[in-house]
Parts: structure tokens; C-alpha cells; sequence
């Protein structure tokens, strides 16, 4: 399989790089090996399929004009309408393809599942004995990304860096709607989703800077939602993470709960320490003091559900209001108002007063938000252990 | 009185003057070109004393035909809406580099992407499709109408409604801004507060039911009326691809209303079943579109090869090749789409054998639709090929078709599509396949039928200046989208760092404006043959020496399309009577039962229109009263008792008489 897959990246991928010279095609010339597979898996698709598509165009292309009313040379025969041995090749010459590509289909799944940790480093190379996976808690916020590395106790904003040769172990979560992780170099998308983890398994090869973004659409600042991805070797990598260290403040949940206001195009960020425990709240959605974990509310669920007493939690479960603004519609005149669509707070979202003002809501008027008095609610005892 | 802000708040809910973007000078211009072309087209209506025509035989009409055209005209004009989106967005996008934002700000352009989604499928595709079927279909099987001639009507009214609905948004309010599914949670109250996913969502939902009824209305008439003879596997392709596309859009269209339902109580009452909040699931909202998403993809191809298997076996004077292995791969492309609608998020975490099964099944799509590639492929060998435009169209389809049935199996395999889902490489796909297979085939549709709706056929040369810039437009704006997705460029961003990609998005916008030409082309063509219809008049019926029953009367068929149910023997029916010396009979006519025109669905669809848009605005006055003005004026239609004539036998022996002597000057 190799020396074929080999013949076939010649073969296949040698012309079209050819014709577009000067463009780069990340996605047919990726540095990671799991995005090389599947590189490699779409050459073998395209080829095998081109052995259908081909003469079927040739066959098209032939028959219009072989077949054209002013050709008298060419035989007609209009009630000629079926073959039995023709039927059979149109049936099972796709079949066939698709027997082979479906073979292929179900083995490289499993091979390249995302959640499947990973069985070696490139075509060349396992994965040495002492090698410890590098950890990395992605969360997808608006519309920027925040990394934490619970191994270094650090986290970053928009800057992700990950030593060569080492694999990756992604969990990914989003904090308020669906994004899509992607680093075209290093590995396919997977999408990053709130209240749910993600994960994806992948290495990169090669030292350099690669291009990371949001695959999939999640509102008014998503076009900028990009950062850098370095690949980088070890020692590199040790010096970045002393930079982080050396540069960055504390991410606790307040500076947390300031930076997952909607903001577009931010600035790389770094923290030289994160809160514990903060990204599997953010995963459950109760980094926001009196939230209920999903993690609670399943258990509460596994274990047969509350009674009636249960209403008691409604509040605390709900998540998506820390975003809404109590006004009926407030971007229902987005032309008008130049108001953005999450929220009429969102310019003062970078606003440190704010934060002040909650508690009491005192020095705040105008505005009614119903989902943020909870915030200076002191947190019910089940959530404090 | 207009100063009590709680007054004020009752009648016009949250509907105030800020809502009109008049501010947006883009929107205004538009504005003010609608609105002079409205006046105009009021005008000449008014000039030529076209009212009362307009009303008693078109919007009234409960003739097959008529609605089949009129959905046209609503496809046609809807079209040249979602292209206008599409200019937008081609522009933004080869203007918006390094810096440069473009002209269209984030908030506007997520709208035009949004619109140009839903308009292109629910509103250009779907009646386009939906008209030509409506139209060909009762003639095809020798029937006198549809089985439910006002629910036809009313179906129309709907969808057009749901049209008009949508186009409001475009001057009151804004539309959404969540890309052409809406996937909560980005949909939901909390992150979409604005009107522009209640237009969305209203318009869907008048448009649906619309559309579910039709299909129910198709479904019957295909199953109940068909000619005497002609049993199942005697039914033209066309109708057989209809009926399977009716029975999907009758088994998957509940499943949108269903999910737009529960979105909807989402927003508007406060349940949570997409919600973060609450345990609500915003992955179930995902499966169930696509449930209903995918099939609704195989909706809009099955009629398209439907038509293409009759222009290839009329245009080669040749019967089909492999009739029965092109019914059977219409019903198995038919089942299988049920089980394919996970490949749409392979990338969301399924497991490897979830994901491999749904790979595999969409890969086996392939080998009907293959086999049906065959069919035309050997329909043509033997043949004698007239290159009439239809038989361009679907040339053209056949080369542009297997690319988009390659890069769609690609897509199939979920680990490549990890590294090309969302991407420019998806969007290039998508398009290859509804526009190389879905538009090339309602084009080639609208060539090969409009002499029977018409009496006179198009000017070919206009057709094939349509043709050709069409097709080579086609590949200059999307075969540089194939490379950008390949390049890791992603959907509906609206500003680009890279440099690089520039110039592949300035080739696509040219290519955009060669379909502009193309789309300009077609209008031309109308125009002209018009103006030369007495020169491309069809005296026969039959200009294209066609084979299925359609082409048996006369062009424009008579109201009662036939003056005898004709007795279908073999396939082709009406080649099988040319060939037999099939004489048309003369005389002993006798009175036809015929239903009569309604204005109900109008009214219906008018009131439903007043109903939706409340709805978006909570002006819950006037929703519940236009919803029990809806519900009286629907039992009321029930007391109508009036609803059918006979056309006396005068009147059929003068209609055929005239043909009698038009069919012998044309001798």
C-alpha cells in the first residue's frame, strides 16, 4: 500500500500542482501527517473514480459527435433500446468502483477517526515508547479561540503552538454556537459545539506557521475568527511556553466570563495560569456563577430526575441568556442601529466598569438583564464542592 | 394617540420606522428599481385593460397548465433575485483582500448568503420544478387536469405567498443572518433576537404547505389518472421521476414543518428543544433538517433527469435505452436518500462506523445515478442527434454532471471530507450538481415545452447564446472555487488576509458575469421570439417529432388538453400511434366535465401572507385575526358547491375544427 500510495501522489497530485503553480494548495500539501492521509485518501478516491468518469466523458463526447444527424455514415437504429450484457456492465462497472472505494471508505473511518489516538507519527515512523501526548482544551468562543494546556497550566488566546513529532490530543468545546475547528495543515475540521466535546488526535511534521480558523459560519466577527498554529521543535516550543508564562496574566472565571463577550478580530493573548477545572465548566456550560453543570443536570436525569422541586433549578439552567439583553428584539433594526446580532451590550462588553456594576446593578440603568443577576448571587452549596 | 408608546406597541408590535432600511443605499436603489418596475408593469396592465383577464383566467385558474406557467414566472423572477445575491457576494468577495473590507459590511453579507440559499432552492428550484410538472405531467398521462384542480391553485398561492414573504424582508427589517439551514443555536432567540429568522421561518412554512400539497395532488393525479393502458411500466420517465419526487416531497417536507414548528416555539414561546439551555439539543435540530435536506436534494435532480430522458430519446429519434433499469434507479435513488442525511456532518463527531455507514450509503447513490449516466449515454449511441438547444442542455449536463458526481463521492469519504467539508471545494460541488444537473435540465425543460405551453417554439439562436454562456460561465465561476476549498478557504467568510486567492475570486466573479449573460440571454430569447412568434409558430403539436403523449394535441393545448382520453399501447405512446397511423378523430364529440375557477387560493394566500408577517412583527392582533379570517374563508370554500361546468360540445367540435384546419395548412 505505501509504494502505491507513493506511485499515486506522483502520479496525481504532480500535474495539477504543475498547472497551479504559485498557489498553495494546503490542503493536497499539508505538513501533519493525519491531514497527509487524508491527502492521500483523496488522490485514491479521484483516481479510482476517474476510471468511470473518464470514458464516460470520452463515451459522451464520441457519441454527440459521431452520432450528429448530418454523420449519414453513422448507424441508426431507433428501436434499438436494450442489451442484457450491456445492462450488466452499467450496473456492476459502478458497483464495482464502489465495492473498492467503499472497502477503502470503511477502513481509512476507522483509521482516521479523530477520536482514535494515534498509531504512529508519519509514513516512516511509530510513536516512540516515552512519547507523552501534548493536551490541548480548545474552546471556540465569539468569535475568537481560546487554548488551554493543562499540562503547562497556561492558556492562549488565538495562538496555538505544538511542538513537531509530538501528537496532539484536542478536546474541543464552544461556549455559545456551533464553530468548526480546522487547521487545514495538520488534520481535518471537527466541530467545536457548545455543551459538547469534541476530540481529535493529530501531529504535525513540519516546523512552520499555519494557518487555523473556524470552518463553520457562527455570526458577525466569524470571517476574522483565525489564528496562527505554529509547529515548532521542542526547545522552541519550552521558550514559547516560558514566554506565555513570563507574559501572561491569570484566566480565572471573571477575566474568563470578560474575554467570552463577543468580540471580532483579538488580539493574540496569552495566561500564565488558568483556573482550575475552569475548561470542563466551560464545557458544561456553568463557568457563569450560578449556573448548573450539564454534568449535575445528567446526574440529577441518570438518577430518575427531580419532582416538582425541580423548577427551582430552571434558572440556573438556563445558558444561552447570559447573551440576551431582556429587550424584545434588539436587532430586529440591525441597518438602523448598526447594532450587532448577539447583543446590544456587546460595545460595552470590553468595558471594565461593567463588571463592577453587577453585583448591585446600581450604577447601570436602562437596561434589565434578567440571565446576569445571578451574578452576584453567592453560588448554591452543591456547586461550590 | 400615536404618542402612547403601549398603543403604539399593540398595533404595530415591534415594527417601527427604523425597520425601513432606507438608510442602506444599496437597498434603497433596489427599492427604487422595484418599485419602477412595479408601477410599470401596474401601468401596462392597466393600459392593455389586462385586469380583469389577469384575474378570471390566470390568478383564478385552476388549469394545470396555467398554474404550471405561472410557477415558472414566480421561479424566473425569483432567479433573477438569488443571482442578483449571488453578483453580491462574488464581488465581495474578489473586492474584500488585505485590508479592504469590501462594500458589504458582516451583517449584510451573512443576509445575502442566507437569502441567496433559501431563495435559490425553496423559491427558484422548487417551482420551477414543481411548474414544469405541474404542467407536463396531466399531459403526459392523457389527463384533463390534476386530481384536486383548487388544491392546485391554492398550493401555488402558497408557495408564491411564501415568496413574498421572504422578499418583504428585504425592505422591512433584515433576513436572517444564519446561512440557509438556520442551525440553532446560532438560530435560536438568544443569538438571533432580530425578525430575520421569524421571515425565514414563515416564509418556509407558508411555502411548505404549499409545496406538501402539491406533492399530494401529484402523487394522486400520477397514480389515478393515467390514460387508459399505460400501466406503470408504460409511464414516460418524466412522470415517473415525478411521481418518486412527489412521494419525497410528501414523506420529507413534514419533517422541515415539523422542525421549523419546534424552532419556532424555541423563539417564540420559550420551550427548548435546540437551546443550550434547559438540556435542550441543538445536534437533533442538525439530523432532523437533514433529514429532510438531503432528499430534498434528489426532489430537485429526479425531474431534471426526468427531463433530460425525454429530450435525449426525442432529439436521437430513439427510444430510451434501458427503460426498466432507469425506472428501477429512479426508485432506488428514491429509497436510498432517506439513508444518506448524516454525510452532511460527518465532522461532528459521529463515531467511525456511524460515519463510515452514511459514506457508504451516499457512495451507493452513485451506481443508480451511474447507471442512469449509461441509459443516456447509450440512448445517443445509434442515434441520429438533432443539436436542437434542449439536446445542448443536456449534452452539457452529461460533461459538467459526472464532475459534480466525482467531487460529490469524494465527499462521501468522511475522512476527506474532514479536510474539505464548509469548504469553497463543497460550495463548488453543491453547485456543479444543482447547476450542471438541477438549472441545465429545467433550462432544456423550459426549451423542449414551452412551444407546447406557447404555440410557438424560442429563437434557437438566443437559446444557444443562453447555452454557451451558461456553460462556460459555469466553469470559470466555480472551477476556481474547487481549487480555493483545496487551498483551506472556508464558506461564507466575507474578508480574506491571504492575497494569493484573490485572483481565483476574481476569475469566479467573471465567470458569475458570464452567467449574468447567459440569464440575459434567456430574457432576450423570450423577448425575441415573441416578436417573431408568427415565424416559430407550431401548427402541429408536435415541433420536435417528439414521442410521449404531450405532443398529441395541439400547442397550447385546448382547456381540456384532450377532446378524447387517447388508449396508451406501448412506451412512447404517441411515437407508437405516429407510427401506427394513428388518425385523430373528427367528430362525435361530446360535453367535458371541467372544474371551475376560484379566487379562494388568492384569498387564502393573500391572508396568509397579512398572517405570517404579523407573526414576525407580534402584532398578535392581526395574526389572529387574519388566522380566523384564513379558517373562514377555508369552511366557507366548503359550502362552494359551484365548482364545476361542462364545456358544451359546440364548443369542443369549433375547438378541434380550428385544429382540423390548422394541422391541414401546415401540410
Amino acid at each position: 500500500m505505501p509504494a502505491f500510495l507513493k506511485f499515486t501522489r506522483r502520479l496525481a497530485v504532480l500535474p495539477p500542482l504543475l498547472l497551479l503553480a504559485g498557489c498553495d494548495m494546503v490542503v493536497m500539501a499539508p505538513s501533519g501527517d493525519i491531514a497527509a492521509q487524508q491527502r492521500d485518501l483523496i488522490v485514491i478516491s479521484t483516481i479510482l473514480m476517474l476510471l468511470i468518469i473518464v470514458p464516460v466523458i470520452f463515451l459522451t463526447l464520441l457519441f454527440a459527435w459521431r452520432y450528429r444527424r448530418s454523420n449519414m455514415d453513422a448507424t441508426y437504429d431507433p428501436e434499438w433500446h436494450h442489451s442484457t450484457a450491456l445492462e450488466v456492465v452499467i450496473w456492476s462497472a459502478p458497483l464495482a468502483i464502489i465495492i473498492a472505494l467503499g472497502a477503502v471508505t470503511w477502513i481509512s473511518t476507522h483509521k482516521l477517526d479523530p477520536y482514535r489516538p494515534l498509531d504512529r507519527l508519519d509514513i516512516a515512523r511509530s510513536i516512540p515508547a516515552d512519547t507523552k501526548p501534548l493536551t490541548v482544551e480548545v474552546v471556540a468562543l465569539d468569535w475568537k479561540w481560546l487554548f488551554f494546556y493543562p499540562d503547562q497550566g497556561i492558556a492562549t488566546v488565538n495562538e496555538l503552538a505544538a511542538p513537531v513529532d509530538v501528537p496532539i490530543d484536542f478536546k474541543i468545546t464552544a461556549s455559545s454556537v456551533m464553530n468548526s475547528f480546522y487547521i487545514p495543515a495538520l488534520a481535518g475540521q471537527i466541530y467545536a459545539m457548545p455543551g459538547m466535546q469534541t476530540r481529535l488526535h493529530a501531529v504535525i511534521n513540519r516546523p512552520g506557521e499555519y494557518e487555523g480558523f473556524s470552518a463553520n459560519y457562527s455570526g458577525d466577527g466569524f470571517s476574522h475568527m483565525r489564528f496562527k498554529f505554529h509547529g515548532v521543535d521542542q526547545q522552541d516550543f519550552d521558550a514559547w511556553v516560558a514566554r506565555v508564562k513570563s507574559q501572561g496574566t491569570a484566566l480565572n472565571r471573571d477575566a474568563y466570563l470578560k474575554l467570552e463577550k463577543p468580540s471580532a478580530r483579538e488580539p493574540v493573548r496569552y495566561f500564565a495560569t488558568a483556573e482550575a477545572g475552569l475548561y470542563e465548566a466551560i464545557l458544561n456550560m456553568c463557568a457563569t456563577p450560578g449556573k448548573m453543570c450539564m454534568h449535575e443536570m445528567m446526574h440529577i436525569d441518570a438518577m430518575g430526575g427531580a419532582g416538582k422541586e425541580s423548577a427551582e433549578n430552571r434558572e440556573r439552567l438556563e445558558y444561552d441568556s447570559r447573551h440576551a439583553t431582556g429587550e424584545e428584539a434588539p436587532a430586529a433594526t440591525i441597518q438602523a442601529a448598526g447594532a450587532p446580532a448577539r447583543s446590544e451590550e456587546q460595545p460595552q462588553g470590553t468595558n471594565e466598569p461593567m463588571q463592577h456594576d453587577m453585583p448591585g446593578m446600581g450604577g447601570h440603568e436602562g437596561h434589565s438583564m434578567p440571565g446576569m443577576h445571578e451574578g452576584g448571587d453567592p453560588a448554591p452549596a452543591q456547586l461550590r464542592n | 394617540m400615536f404618542s402612547d408608546p403601549d398603543l403604539l406597541k399593540f398595533v404595530f408590535g415591534r415594527l417601527t420606522l427604523e425597520a425601513i432600511p432606507y438608510h442602506e443605499p444599496i437597498l434603497v436603489a433596489t427599492f427604487l428599481a422595484v418599485a419602477i418596475g412595479g408601477i410599470a408593469l401596474v401601468g401596462l396592465i392597466t393600459y392593455y385593460r389586462f385586469w380583469g383577464t389577469l384575474w378570471r383566467d390566470w390568478l383564478t385558474s385552476v388549469d394545470h397548465k396555467k398554474i404550471g406557467i405561472m410557477y415558472v414566472i414566480l421561479a424566473l423572477v425569483m432567479l433573477l433575485r438569488g443571482f442578483a445575491d449571488a453578483i453580491m457576494m462574488r464581488l465581495q468577495q474578489a473586492m474584500a483582500f488585505g485590508g479592504a473590507e469590501g462594500y458589504l459590511p458582516p451583517h449584510h453579507y451573512d443576509q445575502i448568503f442566507t437569502a441567496h440559499g433559501v431563495i435559490m432552492i425553496f423559491f427558484m428550484a422548487m417551482p420551477f420544478v414543481t411548474g414544469l410538472m405541474n404542467f407536463v405531467v396531466p399531459l403526459q398521462i392523457g389527463a384533463r387536469d390534476v386530481s384536486f384542480p383548487f388544491l392546485n391553485n391554492f398550493s401555488f398561492w402558497m408557495t408564491t405567498a411564501g415568496a413574498i414573504i421572504i422578499m418583504m424582508s428585504l425592505f422591512v427589517g433584515e433576513f436572517a443572518r444564519t446561512g440557509w439551514l438556520a442551525y440553532p443555536p446560532l438560530s435560536g432567540a438568544d443569538y438571533s433576537p432580530g425578525v430575520g429568522v421569524d421571515y425565514y421561518i414563515w416564509g418556509l412554512q407558508v411555502a411548505g404547505i404549499g409545496t406538501t400539497l402539491s406533492g399530494i395532488n401529484l402523487i394522486a393525479t400520477i397514480v389515478k389518472m393515467r390514460a387508459p393502458g399505460m400501466t406503470m411500466m408504460k409511464m414516460p420517465v418524466f412522470t415517473w421521476t415525478s411521481l418518486c419526487t412527489n412521494v419525497l416531497i410528501v414523506a420529507t417536507f413534514p419533517v422541515l414543518t415539523a422542525t421549523l414548528a419546534l424552532l419556532s416555539l424555541d423563539r417564540y414561546v420559550g420551550t427548548n428543544f435546540f437551546t443550550n439551555d434547559l438540556g435542550g439539543n441543538p445536534m437533533m435540530y442538525v439530523n432532523l433538517i437533514w433529514i429532510w435536506g438531503h432528499p430534498e436534494v434528489y426532489i430537485l435532480v429526479l425531474p431534471a433527469f426526468g427531463i433530460f430522458s425525454e429530450v435525449v430519446a426525442t432529439f436521437c429519434g430513439k427510444r430510451l435505452f434501458g427503460y426498466a433499469s432507469m425506472v428501477y434507479a429512479t426508485v432506488v435513488i428514491t429509497i436510498l436518500s432517506y439513508i444518506v442525511w448524516l454525510h452532511h456532518f460527518f465532522t461532528m463527531g459521529s463515531g467511525a462506523s456511524v460515519n463510515a455507514f452514511f459514506g457508504i450509503t451516499t457512495m451507493i447513490i452513485s451506481i443508480p445515478t451511474g447507471a442512469k449516466m449509461f441509459n443516456w449515454l447509450f440512448t445517443m449511441y445509434r442515434g441520429r442527434i438533432r443539436y436542437e438547444v434542449p439536446m445542448l442542455w443536456t449534452v452539457g449536463f452529461m460533461v459538467t454532471f459526472v464532475i459534480g458526481g466525482m467531487t460529490g463521492v469524494l465527499l462521501a469519504v468522511p475522512p476527506a471530507d474532514f479536510v474539505l467539508h464548509n469548504s469553497l471545494f463543497l460550495i463548488a460541488h453543491f453547485h456543479n450538481v444543482i447547476i450542471g444537473g438541477v438549472v441545465f435540465g429545467l433550462m432544456a425543460g423550459v426549451v423542449y415545452w414551452f412551444p407546447k405551453a406557447f404555440g410557438f417554439r424560442l429563437d434557437p439562436f438566443w437559446g444557444k447564446m443562453s447555452f454557451w454562456f451558461w456553460l462556460i460561465g459555469f466553469y470559470f465561476a466555480f472551477m476556481p472555487l474547487y481549487v480555493l476549498g483545496l487551498m483551506g478557504v472556508t464558506r461564507r467568510v466575507s474578508q480574506f488576509d491571504d492575497p494569493s486567492l484573490q485572483i481565483w475570486f476574481v476569475i469566479a466573479a467573471f465567470g458569475a458575469f458570464l452567467i449574468a449573460l447567459g440569464i440575459l440571454s434567456m430574457l432576450i430569447q423570450l423577448v425575441v421570439s415573441f416578436i417573431k412568434r408568427e415565424e416559430l409558430r407550431d401548427r402541429t403539436g408536435d415541433p420536435w417529432d417528439a414521442r410521449t403523449l404531450e405532443w398529441s394535441t395541439s400547442s397550447p393545448p385546448p382547456d381540456y388538453n384532450f377532446a378524447f382520453t387517447p388508449v396508451v399501447h406501448d412506451q412512447d405512446s404517441w411515437w407508437d400511434m405516429k407510427k401506427r397511423g394513428h388518425s385523430r378523430p373528427l367528430g362525435g364529440f361530446k360535453p367535458i366535465h371541467m372544474p371551475k375557477n376560484t379566487g379562494t387560493g388568492v384569498i387564502l394566500g393573500a391572508a396568509s401572507v397579512v398572517f405570517a408577517f404579523a407573526m414576525v412583527w407580534y402584532m398578535w392582533w392581526l395574526a389572529g385575526l387574519s388566522f380566523l379570517a384564513m379558517v373562514a374563508i377555508a369552511i366557507g370554500h366548503t359550502f362552494n358547491y359551484d365548482r364545476d361546468f361542462y364545456i358544451p360540445a359546440e364548443v369542443v367540435v369549433e375547438t378541434e375544427g380550428k385544429r382540423t384546419e390548422m394541422l391541414a395548412s401546415e401540410v
